[in-house]
């Protein structure tokens, strides 16, 4: 039976959603069920693609590709790879756990579900589209439902918030269009895979530089905004902290586990396939504006005394990690090429943390949804105090999340951010030895948050008597845990899907 | 396929019907209004299916009229205004629909709407520049009476200046075009006679004639700076009318400068290009900024239309296959898309609220209302922000990758432009419907406004399912386009062809 899997992916949340708007006047509960059950299917197909998937092989594969806009060569066009694999499991992770987050949600939640699905399909849609038209649309309609998300949903100043994120995001959309466009004018095609095969015998920039030489810069930059304020990378990330913060806890874990994974995955496969020549050029300045990221992004987390702001802050640090690695193979990258060790560490180590951050903040914005559940709305660092005797299991799965975070060897954060700095150390060394400021930072407030929550004298009588986790917040933080100690043991559960991927990348760059 | 005239037969005897039938009872009127325009979009879209993009310009009627002046009735129809005229269809069906709660003087209402739907289906069908025109102001009188008696804020203001800025438009267009049928010997005014005559036209002729005609369209077209009188009529005008001026009559402008200025004087547009190209960009971005800071909600939809028809012309002065294939698509889009915004404003919201300022609406919690009317505005914003899925987005990328080609900075000014109309759609979002917020099923307790009605329901899925088709399959309409930019008459002007 030939099933369009990838299809399956996409459109299965998306009929949830429809299904939700059609079932006017149901019970919470049922609207709770249907979504969480439309969202869980995003895990048992990508199980039945795991099981086809076939690491070794090059290319993309369940292809589903047919004519859709002839009149401007526009393909419906679905495919996958191991790095389109990773973000689609990681997405069928968090999308439940958030879910089950705001299980609670008492504003409609039906409603509520509806726009999740939305979202999931698009993020889905995100990574398994290969052709611009049609990866487009799922990458601005994703903004749709996280607007109305964090607006109607969200805390005091949402709407701000929400507007700011939508404006941000949609501004740099909308140079990222114009530099499609103009690829197309050059070209005639929008396929990735068609772009990139141009761009690595120099056709496209010539194409492009056929109206002078100033214009290929101009269409880099275009993109480059685009996926830069996605991702983000700074200084364009002073969208982030008041939309994390601001958003429901679900929604958060969604933001920061799989948004901000769409812009990274944008970096690696638009602008690294089919601007590696003006990328390579602009890497020195990049990698520092990384760097900026990682360091800024942790001393911020740092001042921080409303804890969901520092776990957004502390989503900037650790998402600079996989561009820092990226830009310094980009750097490296040229005539001779990268040492391929260094390479494929970094490069495999973006991968890695990818998923990983994935995993740990979106359960340390459970946590902190937790901790503003228990406290009726308060959320800042001195608001708690004497947690871990009030609930010792939330102390437990809560400590090994941050530490997780924290990058602790044996469990999953070590492993992703080891294997960038063993790259970037073999890269761009004092680059490295920079971003040790950004981990020390990093574990400085990330254990502050440890101590003034679960240690330290108890804040007021309320503690005492909150109670521990309760099943729907255990289902969702226990797998994540789970995963995090099992990833941090064997990490080759995952790079067994890319390797063959990074490998592959790196001996590109030798040839180029 | 020749059922395409009747569609302006249809429309006359529709109106003349209506009168009668609205002296009887208002419903009358109305059921007959609703089975005119539904009767001529049924002709359309049957002309539609039988219809051969790669045939060119296909005469449906042409006989002798003025023969003194070489005036013959010819209509014709091509993949360009069989686009515009399937437009046409949706746009007067909505529009009906959206009428349907007029009580004051309601057979007239119908009698004066279908009689302007019946002159823009005659423009769109004219391959004769005198018949052309005589449709044109044809379309131009109903306009003023809609507005002027039907029409909420400064009203009088509004008509006056609308058909001021009409009649001035098409003065320039009549100088213009005389000028040319003097020149050329006086024979013909057939579009492809005037053409050939104007190739031996001289420079300065030719750049005259063009400026003329151009401007006179242009001005319909609500081309900055000419566009002052589209926000205010809109905003004057009743809610269909708004629809129709907007979604349609704005079209008419565009389609002149693309069926008669552009083929008839290419030396002139030559000339002219760069001044319309920086015309559309500016007034993209200014109408986008001027929107964001309105604070009557109709005010900012007047202000998009403004940007979105800058797109059209910059589509046109970009002047390649790609480039004006758009335009054309994004002339279609958005007469769905105003349609549909003036729709919420003008009917779901204004005639429930009697208000539309945006900080008295901001207080109503127009969400928790009417949330129908909210959803269908958030579905228009979206397409109107040019997201992709709905129909603005290929026009506008289309008419992004022609005007590439043609003048990247152009090109990435008008980028600019979606971000601003981006901003103020948003911000008009936030403020109409969400302002007080949050989805708390228990608030203050609001009194109920009047449901929405059937009618209302049935008009906006009309207009959604369209923008969404085409949206998702703009193909549909750009087999009928692209092939009707081969003719001859356009490669005189168009670098590129169709690809």
């Amino acid at each position: 039976m030939n099933l369009p899997l990838l299809s399956l992916l996409v459109f299965t949340p998306w009929a949830g959603a429809v299904l939700l708007a059609l079932l006017r006047g149901a019970r919470p509960a049922v609207a709770r069920g249907v979504t969480l059950g439309f969202s869980l299917s995003t895990l048992a197909v990508g199980w039945a693609v795991l099981r086809r998937f076939d690491p070794a092989a090059s290319g993309f594969q369940l292809v589903e590709r047919r004519p859709w806009i002839e009149a401007l060569n526009i393909h419906y066009f679905l495919g996958l790879d191991g790095l389109s694999l990773l973000l689609v499991l990681l997405t069928g992770l968090i999308a439940p756990a958030g879910l089950l987050a705001s299980w609670r949600e008492a504003r409609s939640p039906r409603m509520f579900g509806a726009l999740f699905l939305v979202l999931q399909g698009s993020a889905l849609g995100v990574f398994l589209a290969l052709d611009f038209f049609h990866w487009f649309l799922f990458w601005e309609l994703s903004l749709v439902p996280v607007f109305f998300l964090i607006k109607l949903w969200g805390g005091e100043n949402a709407g701000r918030a929400a507007y700011q994120f939508v404006i941000y995001t949609i501004g740099g959309s909308a140079f990222l269009l114009l530099g499609f466009a103009a690829v197309f004018a050059a070209t005639g095609t929008l396929d990735f895979g068609q772009l990139a095969t141009l761009a690595a015998n120099g056709t496209l920039n010539a194409r492009l530089a056929h109206l002078g030489n100033f214009w290929p810069q101009v269409v880099f930059v275009g993109v480059l905004l685009g996926v830069a304020v996605k991702v983000p990378l700074y200084p364009f990330h002073t969208w982030l902290p008041p939309a994390y913060a601001e958003a429901p806890t679900g929604v958060s874990m969604f933001l920061t586990g799989v948004m901000s994974k769409m812009g990274v995955y944008a970096f690696l496969r638009i602008l690294w396939p089919i601007f590696p020549a003006p990328l390579h050029a602009a890497a020195p300045c990049l990698l520092v504006l990384a760097l900026a990221g990682v360091v800024f992004g942790a001393f911020a987390a740092m001042r921080q005394t409303d804890l969901k702001r520092m776990v957004a802050y502390s989503s900037v640090n650790h998402v600079s990690y996989c561009l820092l690695a990226l830009f310094a193979v980009s750097a490296a990258s040229g005539p001779g090429g990268p040492a391929s060790g260094a390479a494929s560490a970094a490069l495999g180590g973006a991968l890695l943390q990818m998923f990983n951050h994935g995993l740990s903040a979106a359960a340390l914005f459970l946590c902190v949804g937790v901790l503003e559940t228990r406290a009726g709305g308060r959320r800042g660092l001195d608001d708690f105090g004497g947690v871990r005797a009030a609930a010792p299991v939330f102390a437990g799965l809560c400590g090994i999340a941050l530490f997780s975070s924290l990058g602790l060897p044996g469990l999953n954060g070590f492993v992703g951010e080891f294997f960038i700095f063993r790259g970037v150390f073999g890269l761009a060394p004092w680059t490295a030895a920079i971003a040790c400021l950004g981990l020390f930072a990093t574990a400085y407030f990330l254990l502050t948050f440890w101590q003034r929550v679960f240690h330290g004298p108890r804040a007021g009588a309320a503690v005492g008597n909150w109670p521990d986790l309760r099943g729907v917040e255990l289902a969702s933080l226990v797998p994540l845990v789970v995963l995090m100690l099992l990833l941090g043991v064997l990490p080759q559960l995952l790079t067994g899907l890319f390797n063959p991927l990074v490998a592959s990348w790196v001996a590109a760059l030798a040839h180029s | 396929m020749n059922a395409l005239p009747c569609t302006i037969y249809v429309s006359f005897a529709g109106a003349l019907l209506a009168l009668i039938a609205g002296a009887r009872s208002a419903t009358l009127a109305r059921v007959v209004a609703l089975a005119t325009a539904v009767t001529a979009l049924v002709m359309t879209l049957v002309a539609a299916v039988h219809f051969v993009p790669a045939a060119g310009l296909q005469t449906l009627v042409d006989r002798p009229w003025v023969d003194s002046l070489g005036v013959r009735y010819h209509l014709a129809v091509d993949g360009i205004s069989l686009t515009l005229l399937v437009l046409t269809g949706i746009a007067a069906t909505a529009g009906v629909l959206f009428s349907w709660n007029i009580g004051e003087r309601t057979g007239e209402f119908f009698a004066l709407f279908l009689a302007l739907i019946g002159g823009v289906y005659g423009v769109f069908l004219s391959a004769d520049v005198f018949v052309f025109f005589v449709f044109y102001e044809i379309a131009i009188v109903p306009k003023y009476f809609l507005v002027a008696r039907w029409g909420s804020t400064n009203r009088e203001y509004g008509a006056m200046k609308l058909v001021l800025y009409s009649f001035a438009g098409s003065a320039l267009v009549l100088a213009g075009l005389l000028w040319a049928y003097a020149a050329g010997g006086g024979k013909s005014f057939a579009v492809s006679d005037l053409a050939a005559a104007a190739v031996h036209f001289s420079r300065l002729q030719q750049l005259g004639m063009f400026g003329l005609v151009f401007l006179g369209f242009a001005v319909l077209a609500g081309m900055f700076p000419f566009h002052t009188w589209a926000p205010t009529g809109h905003v004057a005008a009743p809610t269909a009318a708004s629809m129709l001026l907007a979604g349609v009559v704005m079209k008419l402008g565009a389609y002149g400068c693309l069926r008669v200025a552009l083929p008839l004087f290419p030396v002139g547009f030559a000339y002219w290009q760069p001044v319309i190209g920086w015309l559309a960009v500016v007034g993209i971005v200014y109408a986008g900024v001027i929107a964001l800071v309105q604070d009557d909600f109709k005010f900012v939809i007047g202000y998009s239309s403004v940007s979105h028809m800058g797109f059209v012309l910059l589509g046109l002065a970009a002047a390649n296959g790609r480039a004006v294939s758009g335009a054309v698509l994004q002339m279609f889009s958005h007469g769905i898309i105003a349609g549909l915004l003036f729709a919420v404003v003008g009917r779901m919201v204004y005639d429930r609220t009697h208000t539309r300022k945006l900080a008295d609406l901001r207080k109503m919690a127009l969400y928790r209302r009417l949330p129908f009317a909210a959803g269908v505005f958030v579905l228009a914003g979206l397409a109107s922000m040019g997201l992709p899925g709905f129909s603005g987005f290929p026009a506008e990328f289309a008419i992004l990758i022609g005007t590439w080609k043609t003048s990247p900075l152009w090109a990435a000014i008008a980028a600019l432009g979606v971000l601003v109309a981006a901003a103020f759609t948003l911000r008009v979002i936030q403020v109409s419907f969400f302002g007080t917020v949050t989805v708390t099923p228990q608030g203050p307790e609001l009194p109920p406004l009047p449901p929405i009605t059937l009618a209302e329901r049935a008009g906006a899925l009309l207009l959604i399912a369209t923008t969404v088709l085409i949206g998702l399959k703009p193909d549909l309409l750009l087999d009928w386009i692209v092939p009707s930019l081969q003719s001859p008459l356009f490669q005189s002007v168009l670098k590129g062809g169709g690809s």
